[in-house]
């Protein structure tokens, strides 16, 4: 039998193959299947098929994150229509407005484990190879399908593998990491690929940091990105099913269709300048840009030390005045956490509006959106025209830090100043 | 064959252009229709009729998952989307809703926009309908699109599997 990368495994394992090769078309089958506020168009879907249940139900996981709560009356409808939905039909797992980010939710709860295979209808669905699973973003029909059959047709992507090594110098995070990944391969550079990530970087668990990585895969093209489990086997539960083990590391042998590496030890503060992601550069080369708002949340970057980094530079200072800073935690866990440790006190102190947690104004539904020529920086994972708001509004991307720093002094900052 | 008029647009255009995130607790598909592609050109839904072609760069389709982007352009009219490359969940709901996805690497060059371009995909060809004998090469359709396309989408394909079992 051939060997495979980690994405190779968990894939022919959900297809009840013994081996699978990049390119092959196979029905697979998979362990969690998640939709968000988008559920009512897979259920719309689901019933045009003449389907009359779902395939498992326990598979199933359904989160409203997107406009949580209701914006409008519109989503207040849907989400009605959701809950019901859920009930009929005995939806496994529902999380109710206030919960959090889908992602951040399924991993925080150990839905998600070590060689799963998800499917979710959310692009950055890659986010659960920070576990070592391999999750891959769908639209919802394809959903629909999948509530209607159990499985969905998938092409076996190539594996890039990409190692990271070196240990990142102060004022440097997994973000600016992340954002040197995508302007390194391009937009397109990991289209329909997996990247499986290794390297001395992963030496030290940190699953926030993994999140952020996977994450942002995303925004190079990648169909999924993954961790194998060697590098965290003791920070997540690892599934009771002895064949899902058994997909968490590559074969020593497997094939890649690339290798790249990044040398996180050289890196400086980075941001994605407007408006593609892979429109990187130092933020030394922007600083003194003006601000109108910055933006402290998402499934890339909405954690407790996201948070945390946020606070310590932000305490005991206040946001520059005609400025909005606006944080969104990515669950209520996280939420609760950091109201314990005094870190929302800090951030409201300085000036912060904290929302509930959810995706916030990331996708430009509602919580601060921009106005024609407003400048933001967001700590999310894209910056496309429009996205926030109007397309006359411009939005930067960076770290957490450089977005806490920014805020403070109402223009691009390099954080590092604050850090020493 | 299909034959319509092409609009061409640059590498690139993600999901936000084609449908912004605003609209998206709205699911009705005339209201979809209506803002298709408003991110980019505020007129092209005005302009767009029934059977009109989309001619794009590289990437067409970068971003959310979103399916109401495929469902703003199908309702808008548009029943094929030649592209020099597809983001890959685009490509996936553009096929599920019946839309063409085609990838040619040199349409944006051979093309004009405005002009009607005809789609054979029995014979393989791509043409602009002049008789100056412009044509774009395309890839192969992978027979799994090409199956859930000629059923009509996704649906269609799940709805005649039922029927076969």
């Amino acid at each position: 039998m051939s060997e495979m990368t980690l994405c190779e495994k968990v894939l022919a394992r959900a297809s009840g193959k013994d081996s699978v090769t990049p390119g092959e078309i196979i029905e697979a089958k998979p362990d969690v299947a998640m939709s968000h506020d988008n559920t009512y168009l897979v259920y719309r879907s689901f019933v045009d098929t003449g389907a009359t249940e779902i395939s498992d139900p326990g598979s199933i996981a359904v989160v409203l994150d997107h406009r949580a709560p209701a914006s409008t009356v519109n989503a207040a409808d849907s989400q009605k229509e959701i809950r019901r939905i859920v009930k009929e039909f005995g939806i496994g797992r529902f999380f109710d407005v206030g919960s959090g980010i889908c992602h951040q939710l399924l991993v925080e709860d150990g839905i998600v484990q070590p060689g799963m295979l998800v499917i979710g209808s959310d692009s950055h669905s890659t986010t659960y190879g920070a576990v070592g699973a391999i999750g891959i973003g769908i639209g919802a029909m394809d959903m629909a399908s999948i509530w209607a059959k159990g499985s969905l047709w998938l092409k076996v992507p190539e594996s890039i593998r990409l190692e990271i090594a070196g240990a990142p110098r102060l004022g440097v995070y997994a973000k600016d990491i992340a954002l040197k990944m995508v302007s390194e391969l391009g937009p397109m550079g990991a289209d329909y690929c997996c990247i499986e990530f290794h390297g001395s970087y992963f030496s030290t668990p940190n699953l926030s940091e993994r999140m952020t990585l996977c994450n942002m895969a995303a925004e190079a093209g990648a169909k999924c990105a993954t961790v194998p489990s060697r590098f965290f086997k003791n920070e997540v539960t690892h599934s009771d099913s002895k064949s899902v083990r058994a997909c968490e590391l590559p074969d020593d042998k497997a094939e890649y269709g690339r290798e790249l590496s990044i040398d996180a030890g050289a890196l400086e503060p980075l941001v994605a300048l407007p408006s593609l992601v892979s429109n990187c550069a130092p933020v030394s080369s922007v600083e003194g840009e003006p601000i109108d708002q910055a933006f402290l949340g998402t499934c890339t970057n909405g954690r407790l030390d996201d948070l945390m980094i946020a606070s310590s530079i932000l305490k005991g200072r206040r946001i520059s005045g005609g400025v909005r800073l606006i944080v969104t935690p990515a669950s209520r866990e996280i939420y609760l956490s950091a109201m314990k440790n005094g870190i929302i006190e800090t951030l409201i102190d300085a000036g912060a509006v904290v929302t509930n947690p959810g995706c916030g104004p990331c996708m430009g539904a509602h919580q601060g959106l921009l106005a024609d020529g407003e400048v933001c920086i967001s700590s999310g994972n894209r910056n496309f025209r429009g996205r926030m708001g109007s397309s006359e509004a411009r939005i930067y991307l960076a770290s957490p830090a450089t977005v806490a720093a920014s805020a403070i002094e109402g223009k691009i900052a390099d954080p590092r100043s604050y850090l020493r | 064959m299909i034959c319509g008029r092409g609009w061409m647009f640059g590498s690139d255009i993600d999901t936000d252009k084609i449908i912004p995130g605003r609209y998206l607790d709205n699911y009705s598909f005339e209201f979809l229709a209506f803002h298709a592609m408003e991110g980019e050109d505020h007129e092209f839904a005005s302009k767009v009729r029934e059977g009109d072609i989309i001619v794009a760069g590289k990437n067409f389709g970068i971003g959310s998952s979103r399916e109401q982007a495929a469902i703003a352009l199908k309702h808008a009219g548009i029943r094929v989307i030649i592209a020099e490359s597809f983001a890959r969940i685009f490509y996936r709901n553009a096929v599920n809703y019946g839309l063409l996805p085609i990838i040619s690497p040199n349409c944006t060059t051979v093309f004009k926009n405005g002009e009607e371009i005809c789609v054979d995909l029995d014979n393989g060809r791509i043409f602009s309908s002049d008789d100056s004998g412009r044509e774009a090469r395309f890839f192969e359709i992978p027979s799994i699109v090409r199956q859930i396309y000629d059923a009509g989408g996704l649906v269609g394909l799940l709805k005649l599997s039922d029927e076969n079992e």
